[in-house]
């Protein structure tokens, strides 16, 4: 076990940056999750923390070691990858012992070694398959297999489910996490997931552009986001945003769908240019009740839960979760909308969040400048 | 898929056949058929119609000719040596080229040279720079003062072979190196990368993971070439013309079935020329599990 520092690392191909001066600290035994958009540069950071990808600029160190110049093969790292990487020509024990073949283990050693990981990921059955004779679940648990046997000091995943049905990958979700509940090796793990990142994590690092918009657990991540990119992108579905003009002197922010909110305090040189409210956090009520007017443009009914669409303004739709289906003569005409203040998230121009001290309903009615 | 529906897929395919089935009877069974016949005659080249059949004299007599079982030794002589020296040569130039090292392209693209010249242009250039007299090595050679004077590579008994063997692995490695190449480039770089991880030494890697992925590239490339060499006769001939010491089986068939235009016997010859070839890659064909081996 061991803990990871990545120091203002920056990787380049050619000219173009795609890790731009990480700073992180993984403690002994933490399970974190990379998450960020396609081609944020997730898999390249694992990457440089495995050895495989040498970094342009900046130190690695593993158990506080610098290892920014060790070869990955003495990193006391494992990677898991995305497509397997298993060895085509070899049975499935064999994949798993094969790096112990190496070690000057003895024969005996190696199988008793392959066969109490095989069991442990129930594919003992599986023995003398090839990779190809397979299921893509039964192949990630090779390949989780392979790099368990080995008792690394730090797993690394890189998005280990993504070619698995939905059934499948909630199913490995839970066995790594009791992995991780059995090992307590620090895990890092790149995911597209938002539930696999929610629930696995003890941190989530949220990447955009090579670069870590915020680190925090997940519930922070979720309630506090430090900024607009975070906000909009842990949740699902993702929070509805609103362009607002502010308007500081008159102490309030106002913008389609009659909303208009009274500010507590205002900050003058940074003006909110942009709010955001969480599907969950709104909630449907007749026509002149609550804080905003839309259009219910269509339902959608998940059986056990329900979003509407909301049409505010020509190029606005928000959607709201709802808890039970409204009645589909609803739909095409005006409702409200209601929400607690502290589901309001304000955003400045650089998109930042601002903290906002309190708000205040103002009157729909109330004549708009 | 209904039964009617499948019949009706193997008509049209069969369609589709047809005209390549019809070249291949014409260019290719015809003239077999022609050879395989007339190995049972007496005939002259001079006056083909004019034969009587004579059973399997000719075959008998070629295995009673000690330069047939010269031509054969020697053939298989160079197939081997040359075959096995051009796929390690063609292995480890493969390996370097995948490896990422800069002008590797450039080094492609010349890698290419030998191959697309004409064999007889390139038998013709080596042995001008093989001559005794003039040729550029033994001027090299006694530059260096290695040699006092000038070695008659073409022409000594005990040299030429090699000599046929070098000029085949300047030209046809290339081939190799292409095949391996292509076979290399489809292994996902990311199970190297595992292995990296995993702390797989190098020559265990190379040994385990990459020769046996490899397996089925290599074979199909030392089928090709084995059979290539078997039937080898424009290198030598042009080399050599009839030299008893690299004459292999081909140049021997056209010298009985051209110099001496003995249709019959000659014909016989092509015939054991192709049961050779015949035989030798069904051997490597079994050997190496081509068949399956081309799933993995
Ligand atoms: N070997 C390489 N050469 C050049 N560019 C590369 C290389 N590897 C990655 N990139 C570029 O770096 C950027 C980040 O790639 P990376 O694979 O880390 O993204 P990612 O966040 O893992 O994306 P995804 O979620 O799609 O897997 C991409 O723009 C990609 O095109
Ligand atoms: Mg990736």
């Amino acid at each position: 076990m061991a803990s990871v520092s990545l120091h203002s690392v920056s990787k380049s191909f050619g000219t173009h940056a795609v890790i731009q001066g990480v700073e992180l600290q993984i403690d002994d035994g933490e399970f974190v999750v990379f998450v960020g958009p396609s081609g944020c540069g997730k898999s390249t950071l694992l990457r440089i923390v495995a050895g495989l990808v040498a970094p342009t600029d900046g130190v690695v160190a593993i158990g506080g070691d610098d290892v920014t110049d060790v070869p990955a093969s003495r990193r006391g790292v494992a990677f898991v990858f995305q497509s397997y990487a298993l060895y085509p020509h070899m049975s499935v024990a064999r994949n798993i012992g094969f790096a112990l073949e190496t070690l000057g283990m003895a024969k005996e050693a190696v199988s008793q070694k392959v066969l109490s990981v095989a069991r442990m990921l129930k594919v003992d059955h599986l023995m003398d398959r090839r990779p190809r004779e397979l299921s893509g679940g039964q192949r990630q648990r090779v390949a989780i297999g392979r790099a368990l046997v080995r008792q690394p000091e730090i797993f690394l995943f890189d998005e280990p489910l993504s070619n698995l049905d939905s059934d499948l990958r909630m199913e490995m979700r839970l066995e790594i996490a009791r992995l991780h509940n059995d090992l307590k090796t620090t895990m890092i793990y790149v995911t597209h997931d938002q539930s696999e990142a929610m629930t696995l994590a003890d941190r989530i690092v949220v990447l955009n552009h090579g670069r870590i918009e915020q680190v925090g657990t997940p519930q922070q991540l979720y309630h506090a986001p430090d900024n607009r990119f975070v906000a909009g992108f842990i949740g699902s579905p993702r929070m509805n945003f609103m362009g607002v003009s502010s308007q500081a002197t008159a102490g309030r922010i106002v913008g389609a769908g009659n909303l208009s909110l009274a500010l507590a305090s205002s900050d003058l040189e940074n003006p909110i240019t942009e709010i955001g409210i969480r599907p969950e956090g709104l909630r449907l009520v007749a026509e002149g009740d609550g804080r905003m007017v839309c259009i219910l443009e269509r339902i959608e009914d998940l059986g056990h839960e329900h979003f509407g669409y909301c049409r505010i303004s020509d190029d606005t739709v928000w959607v709201i979760r709802l808890p039970e289906a409204p009645s589909p003569d609803r739909i095409g005409k005006p409702v409200g909308l209601d929400f607690a203040d502290a589901a309001v998230f304000a955003f400045a121009g650089d998109g930042r969040r601002i903290a906002l001290a309190g708000l205040q309903k103002m009157a729909a009615e109330a004549p708009l400048p | 898929m209904s039964a009617r529906l499948a019949r009706r897929d193997h008509r049209d395919a069969w369609l589709f056949l047809l005209p390549v089935i019809a070249v291949i009877l014409l260019v290719a069974v015809w003239p077999l058929a022609r050879t395989f016949f007339f190995s049972f005659t007496d005939a002259y080249l001079d006056e083909p119609s004019v034969y009587s059949m004579v059973g399997f004299d000719n075959f008998i007599e070629i295995l009673q000719d000690r330069s047939w079982w010269i031509a054969v030794k020697n053939t298989l002589i160079f197939a081997a040596i040359s075959v096995a020296i051009e796929t390690v040569l063609g292995l480890a130039i493969a390996l370097l080229l995948n490896s990422a090292i800069p002008g590797r392209g450039l080094a492609r693209a010349a890698i290419l040279v030998p191959w697309a010249i004409p064999v007889v242009v390139a038998t013709k250039m080596w042995e001008w720079m093989l001559n005794d007299q003039f040729g550029v090595i033994n001027k090299v050679l006694s530059g260096l003062g290695l040699v006092d004077h000038g070695i008659a590579w073409t022409a000594s008994s005990s040299l030429i072979m090699g000599v046929v063997i070098f000029v085949d692995v300047w030209m046809t490695t290339p081939f190799m190196v292409l095949l391996i190449l292509a076979g290399l480039q489809l292994i996902s770089p990311e199970i190297f990368e595992a292995a990296d991880v995993d702390g797989i030494p190098a020559w265990k890697r190379f040994w385990s993971i990459t020769l046996p992925m490899l397996r089925p590239a290599i074979g199909v490339a030392v089928l090709f070439r084995v059979l290539d060499a078997l039937r080898m006769f424009d290198l030598a001939y042009v080399l050599a013309a009839s030299n008893e010491n690299v004459m292999t089986v081909s140049i021997y068939a056209r010298d009985r079935l051209i110099s001496f235009q003995e249709l019959g016997v000659g014909s016989a010859a092509s015939t054991w020329v192709f049961l050779l070839v015949a035989f030798v890659a069904i051997i490597i064909i079994g050997v190496l599990r081509l068949d399956k081996a081309a799933g993995t």
